[in-house]
């Protein structure tokens, strides 16, 4: 046994010699240069994760856990009566499957209608088609903020033509109801809608033509080879686009506060909080105010509790997140 | 006959795909062009809200809006100026970052797989109100110098900076050095998508370029400045575009916080002003980029 490893060092310095030093100047540097890169690495990974481990060994601490020094990272009074408020406070449950059903419908209705626009924008020519990309990359530029103020007052005031209010005397307000938001995912007018069809129509532009040609010639109509081909062969970026848009939707409170009234969706009720845990204690105790640091608790508490679902969904299908948008050869 | 036949094949191709982009076109004229305009003139007018006809009248008041924003409100000149100082800091970071990290999880090494899930992890962890509830630390902050006043412990970061300033650098430098190390985070977190499409472009160079360069004993630092950057311009281009419009449109901006308060207070008139002035300012912002970028932009096809 030590013999061998003897040779083993013998053969490597004779070709080191041979090689004028050259080998293990070589072997030095990638081992160097693999610690160092190692080393990055592991600082970055734990840069992203740590504020999230932080905040979940906090949920478990009681308040005075907080004020005591000593105590970094493990809670010495295990809790999980900051959850129990926490989901008393949000309305956890119902939070939950509100915006999961949410979500889903509404990035369904935006992926499907990228899909079938994108499709249009890679795959026919049509007059005026550079005007209207143009119009996609508008969309993608203008803030929301710029279209909200008139947005919002047409939904508040909604009439077509005035025919409403010529039969009922009254505008309807469409702001209590999700149908103006879904209507606008569905001609994918939503959030970040034009980024999905810019997404997909990269995507199939790289598709091969003669795939299409060999289904037209085999008798398949427009939309049939739509369906049956080209949607099947997006499947990877329709995911991808689907997990975005679901992710997005989950964590939006700018879209939802506006247009969405009073449904109780778990991105709007993280940022009242503090207000809330404020009312809780008000409810309770009289006059009791909560400090500054049990707030922040309750927040962190609140957060785990709402990034868990997407955390979930991002282990399962981390795959999909990353490697299918790598396919698309995303090019100006 | 037949010219006639494909003129014809040509205009049903036409109008299927018209009927194909229909949602769009219809989304685009109800919910984007008209409020766009609708906007730009409210920008232009006093909107006042009644219950009466159509809800809300408009008035027109000329550039008194603009004039509001930029000579009355106290707040509105410095806020884009931060902006748009922060955006030059900002979005040149993020590429640089994002560019290395996806240099580095290109190459092959062990766990390459776990670390590409945490890198894209910012994806979810940097979007919507968790951002804004992250970087609204300021309490955190108030409860650590408490923390600290009533103990007697040594914090690290703080002990660091002394040694640091013991050390006879000049303080300014030193500083700029701390907010370089402070803003880290916040690079690395908003550098999520970056990194895939980084990574999309990098993969789509064949290998057999490297080869050919190596065997006609080409460094690897050479390959890199002479393949990889060349190959991957047009990708820089696209992260150009997409980091700018990220960084605007972030929702714990400030300037769409402002704006957002003034739309709530009913002020639509000078809210819409603002928005469009913030609007025309990332439109010149993202020209001036990708013109400076696009011309070094080479296309292999």
């Amino acid at each position: 046994m030590n013999k061998r490893i003897r040779d083993k060092w013998k053969l490597a310095i004779y070709r080191n010699k041979q090689s004028g030093g050259y080998l293990l100047k070589k072997t030095i540097t990638s081992k160097i240069y693999s610690f160092l890169r190692a080393a990055l690495l592991f600082g970055v990974c734990f840069l992203i994760i740590q504020p999230l481990l932080n905040k979940v060994s906090m949920s478990f601490m009681l308040e005075k856990d907080l004020y005591d020094p000593t105590i970094i990272v493990v809670p010495r009074n295990f809790t999980t009566e900051n959850y129990k408020l926490v989901s008393y406070l949000i309305d956890y449950w119902k939070s939950l499957r509100n915006s999961l059903i949410f979500s889903v419908i509404i990035s369904v209705l935006q992926v499907a209608s990228a899909t079938v626009v994108g499709y249009g924008f890679a795959r026919f020519n049509f007059p005026l088609k550079k005007f209207w990309f143009a119009c996609v990359i508008l969309v993608i530029l203008v803030p929301p903020q710029t279209i909200l103020s008139s947005l919002y007052l047409n939904f508040r005031f909604f009439d077509i033509f005035g025919i409403v209010e010529f039969f009922t005397g009254q505008t309807i307000n469409l702001l209590k109801s999700p149908l103006p938001y879904m209507f606008m995912s569905l001609t994918s007018m939503g959030l970040k809608g034009g980024l999905y069809i810019f997404l997909i129509r990269q995507y199939y532009r790289g598709v091969p033509k003669e795939l299409e040609e060999a289904a037209y010639v085999d008798g398949c109509g427009n939309f049939a080879t739509f369906i049956r081909i080209m949607l099947p062969d997006a499947k990877p970026i329709i995911t991808s686009c689907f997990l975005f848009a679901f992710v997005w939707q989950w964590t939006d409170s700018f879209f939802s506060t506006m247009f969405l009234g009073d449904i109780s969706l778990l991105s709007r009720k993280l940022t009242a909080i503090s207000q809330l845990l404020g009312d809780y204690l008000n409810g309770i105790g009289g006059g009791v105010r909560a400090s500054i640091a049990y707030g922040q608790m309750m927040i962190s508490t609140g957060m785990i509790m709402a990034i868990i679902p997407l955390l979930l969904i991002y282990i399962v299908s981390q795959r999909a997140f990353v490697e299918s948008l790598s396919q698309t050869g995303i090019k100006m | 006959m037949a010219k006639n036949k494909q003129k014809n094949l040509r205009k049903k191709r036409a109008i299927v795909g018209y009927l194909y982009i229909l949602p769009f076109i219809i989304g685009f004229i109800s919910f984007m062009a008209v409020p766009l305009l609708e906007s730009f003139r409210m920008s232009f007018s006093n909107v006042i809200i009644s219950t009466g006809n159509k809800g809300f009248v408009l008035e027109n008041i000329g550039f008194r809006n603009f004039i509001r924003a930029f000579t009355e409100d106290p707040e509105f000149n410095r806020m884009m100026t931060e902006e748009i100082s922060r955006m030059a800091i900002n979005v040149p970071a993020v590429l640089i970052v994002s560019f290395i990290m996806a240099l580095l999880l290109n190459q092959k090494f062990k766990g390459r797989g776990l670390v590409r899930a945490v890198f894209f992890l910012p994806v979810i962890l940097s979007s919507g109100v968790l951002v804004g509830l992250e970087f609204n630390n300021s309490m955190l902050d108030g409860m650590k110098s408490y923390i600290q006043e009533n103990s007697n412990v040594v914090d690290i970061t703080a002990s660091l900076q002394e040694i640091l300033s013991n050390s006879g650098m000049s303080s300014r430098f030193l500083e700029t050095v701390y907010e370089v190390l402070n803003s880290v985070y916040e690079v690395v977190l908003s550098s999520g998508i970056q990194i895939i499409i980084f990574l999309s472009g990098l993969q789509s160079i064949p290998k057999s370029m490297y080869e050919a360069a190596k065997i006609e004993g080409c460094s690897a630092w050479e390959s890199f400045w002479k393949i990889t950057l060349p190959m991957v311009s047009s990708v820089i281009l696209v992260n150009v575009i997409y980091t700018i419009i990220d960084f605007f449109m972030r929702t714990d901006s400030e300037v769409m916080e402002k704006i957002r308060t003034n739309m709530i207070r009913l002020d639509y008139g000078f809210s819409s002003a603002m928005a469009w002035v913030y609007f025309l300012a990332v439109i010149v912002i993202i020209a001036v980029f990708s013109a400076i970028t696009s011309r070094w932009v080479y296309y292999y096809e």
